[in-house]
């Protein structure tokens, strides 16, 4: 009997302190999480970043480094594709969240964050001039919300032509010439039997070429784009109609690739590494990219400026790219700023374009006797990224851009001048929420 | 036989149960008392995790809301749904959804019969059989959504080149591309449906076997007379369950097509306008939609359900 008391009071004992463990367990991270960040000790600023190769991670130690115990620096990595990061941003800013120090952000969204309220503004006159001295032109547009700098670029992104010179040779065309036209192109290609890699699944890549044709041609996506809901679309116009000509006839003519209507940056380079490979449009990386898969063929790949729409009027190139943004809700703005500056500074776009091979937005970074031996074709990225057309600057650019790609795919159902005024007719009747997207 | 005399055992019944209601009465409420506290708990956790979204999407579903843009929230009654169910985009996604819902499941009830069948007679290598059958089942659905991709796909995909398509682009139209999805939706879940249907055919009376076919049935007769009428409650189950599963399907299209060329179903509808364009008033408009299709086709099928059940009792 006293036996079985004894080990009835010590299973009741050994229940108190699971429970207490259980307590402690749950609490700790909760306090942990607490120290880290406020009392007393460094700060420590997080940093979500999309997928790289790491490259980020580093500039992030250095700048903390740099920094003399100012803060430190974790990040965190967002998905792998666009649409997700925005998602899962979008998410913890509409619930306030502090934990959002620094973000690095694709550059379309820069407006629907900061017209909701997400971003916090850089106002001091100082430090808008470091955070954007020395920037090339196309990229900068796009770190301004209601004319105030709430994302600076971090670095930027452009599409060119690439071409197999042996190609272009035996169709006997110059695609470096200054009026190469897509509709040459499409020739060359389909005198020599080849195929023209092109982003035209539905997805923000397509809306990219879309965007780039119609820019490249004197027009716009939409006007009056910062009246969000009330923005007018302009896609019905002389421009759009080129667009639609360009991506019509190439999809119905015998240079489509046969998954043209499913294919995207990663499709468009193995088509044109293969036996069918001609032309293509694409972000830089593709040349790094075949350098390490297809060695024996990168003396046969040659670049240039994107194609022109209207022969003689230059192109604008795609822009793409990350800019680095601070969130509203963050505990240390200060810290963040300081980190911001370090991370946009020209010491650092130059460390990262070198490491990660994502092209820098600050205009003297291809300078760099490193940047100008590992790109080649250094300044042909730097002019395209100066004299590239910006995607439309709105609130609604998930309705713009997903109005276009809607209307627009599959590419080979695409008419002028009946698919630029669907496009138009739609995307008003979505702007004003009368119908679905 | 049996049913028969369950039926007479419970019919005297009643009387005497009156009198140990009222004789345990006591304890008897003591008991629910008990049972009430006891499931108060989960009942109070349920609501809070399931009633409280369902009404929360209700009112949001009245709102133009969208989540970027807080101060233009506004209350617009039941435009919302006008708008959701005057648009072509609904409609087209109800068929892909349809499409997908009956062809997926009439198939899968055959072949899930055949393996259940299979698995019911096999005697040796019994578990290396049913085990076999069970693996895709056992597979993550996005998972099986990339093999499939990427086997069709053009750049890393082998059926072409099996079937001498050459380059027959898949994800290029509607059709081609429901093809795929329903394929292997229907490789994914058959197991599912065969393990529900062999419970059923484990509980069809061996007697009634050996009578019909002493009294001369083919096995075809004895297929659709004896086996088939004797297990049509499991395979109502198994229609319920498998068509419910079906109607919510999401990662296959969201995968392999991410909704392109009109293979959008009505729950990447409700993602799409929830999360992605975080437009909740009309998003949570297509989730109650969602929502109420669901029970639509719970009722009819637990209707049919219940019928099916009485006959099989003989009532």
């Amino acid at each position: 009997m006293r036996r079985h008391l004894v080990r009835a009071r010590h299973h009741q004992g050994a229940r108190r302190r699971v429970g207490i463990i259980a307590a402690v367990a749950v609490a700790a991270p909760l306090v942990l999480a607490g120290c880290s960040s406020d009392s007393g000790g460094i700060p420590t600023l997080t940093w979500y970043i999309n997928p790289d190769n790491g490259g980020q991670a580093t500039l992030a130690a250095r700048c903390a480094a740099e920094s003399d115990g100012a803060f430190k620096i974790t990040t965190q990595v967002l998905p792998n594709d666009a649409d997700a990061q925005r998602e899962q941003l979008v998410r913890r800013l509409a619930a306030d969240d502090p934990s959002i120090d620094l973000m690095s952000l694709d550059p379309p969204f820069v407006a629907e964050f900061a017209n909701a309220g997400y971003l916090l503004p850089i106002t001091d006159p100082a430090d808008v001039a470091e955070l954007t001295d020395g920037t090339l032109e196309a990229p900068l547009k796009t770190a301004y919300w209601e004319d105030q700098l709430v994302a600076p670029p971090f670095w930027a992104n452009t599409q060119l032509l690439w071409y197999r010179k042996s190609v272009a040779e035996a169709a006997g065309v110059d695609p470096t010439a200054a009026d190469f036209t897509w509709a040459d192109m499409i020739e060359a290609a389909e005198s020599q039997g080849k195929r023209i890699g092109v982003q035209a699944r539905r997805y923000e890549g397509y809306m990219v070429w879309i965007n780039a044709l119609i820019s490249s041609g004197g027009g716009q996506i939409i006007e009056n784009a910062d009246q969000g809901a009330d923005a007018t679309p302009t896609v019905a116009s002389e421009a759009g109609d080129e667009a639609a000509e360009i991506i019509g006839t190439l999809a119905r003519s015998s240079a489509a690739p046969a998954d043209m209507s499913t294919a995207g940056e990663e499709e468009a380079r193995s088509l044109f590494q293969g036996d069918n490979g001609s032309f293509m449009v694409n972000w830089p990386y593709v040349y790094s990219a075949a350098q390490g898969d297809a060695p024996d063929m990168v003396e046969d790949i040659g670049w240039a400026r994107y194609p022109e729409v209207v022969a003689g009027t230059a192109s604008m190139p795609p822009l793409g790219g990350i800019n680095l943004a601070i969130g509203n809700f963050t505990k240390h703005p200060d810290q963040a700023l300081a980190a911001a500056k370090c991370i946009t500074s020209l010491e650092s776009s130059i460390q990262y374009m070198l490491e990660s091979g994502n092209p820098a937005a600050k205009d003297a970074a291809y300078d760099d006797p490193q940047v100008r031996e590992q790109f080649p074709m250094a300044d042909l990225i730097r002019d395209s990224i100066d004299s590239a057309g910006p995607r439309p600057i709105t609130p609604y650019y998930g309705d713009v851009s997903q109005s276009v790609q809607r209307t627009w795919h599959p590419p080979a159902s695409v008419e002028q001048p009946a698919t630029p005024v669907e496009t138009d007719d739609y995307m008003s009747k979505v702007l004003s929420g009368d119908r679905l997207l | 036989m049996t049913t028969v005399d369950t039926r007479i055992d419970q019919e005297p019944a009643p009387p005497p149960a009156k009198k140990v209601k009222a004789h345990a009465s006591e304890r008897l409420r003591h008991e629910r008392r008990l049972g009430l506290s006891l499931s108060a708990p989960a009942f109070l956790v349920m609501i809070f995790v399931t009633a409280y979204p369902l009404i929360y999407a209700v009112v949001l579903s009245l709102y133009k809301y969208r989540l970027t843009d807080p101060e233009g929230k506004e209350f617009v009654g039941l435009a919302n749904y006008v708008t959701v169910l005057t648009d072509p985009i609904w409609w087209n996604d109800f068929v892909t959804t349809t499409v997908i819902t009956v062809a997926s499941v009439v198939v899968e009830l055959v072949l899930g019969f055949c393996f259940a069948w299979v698995m019911y007679r096999i005697i040796r290598g019994r578990s290396v059989i049913r085990t076999a059958i069970l693996v895709p089942y056992g597979i993550i659905t996005v998972v099986s959504a990339f093999v499939w991709r990427y086997a069709f796909q053009l750049d890393s995909g082998f059926v072409n080149q099996w079937f001498g398509m050459e380059d027959y682009n898949w994800f290029g139209g509607r059709w081609s591309s429901l093809f795929v999805i329903i394929m292997s939706e229907i490789w994914k879940t058959t197991p599912f449906i065969s393990l529900l249907l062999l419970a059923g055919l484990v509980q069809v009376p061996g007697e009634l076997q050996e009578a019909a076919s002493v009294d001369g049935a083919t096995a075809w007769q004895r297929l659709w007379k004896v086996t088939l009428p004797n297990m049509k409650a499991a395979i109502m189950v198994a229609l319920l369950f498998r068509t419910l599963d079906a109607w919510r399907i999401f990662d296959n299209p969201f995968v392999m097509t991410n909704g392109a060329n009109n293979t959008e179903t009505l729950s990447f509808l409700a993602y799409r306008q929830n999360v992605t364009l975080v437009n909740l008033g009309a998003g949570s408009a297509v989730s109650v939609l969602l929502f109420f299709t669901v029970v639509i086709i719970a009722f009819i099928f637990i209707k049919g359900f219940r019928t099916d059940l009485s006959q099989v009792r003989g009532d």
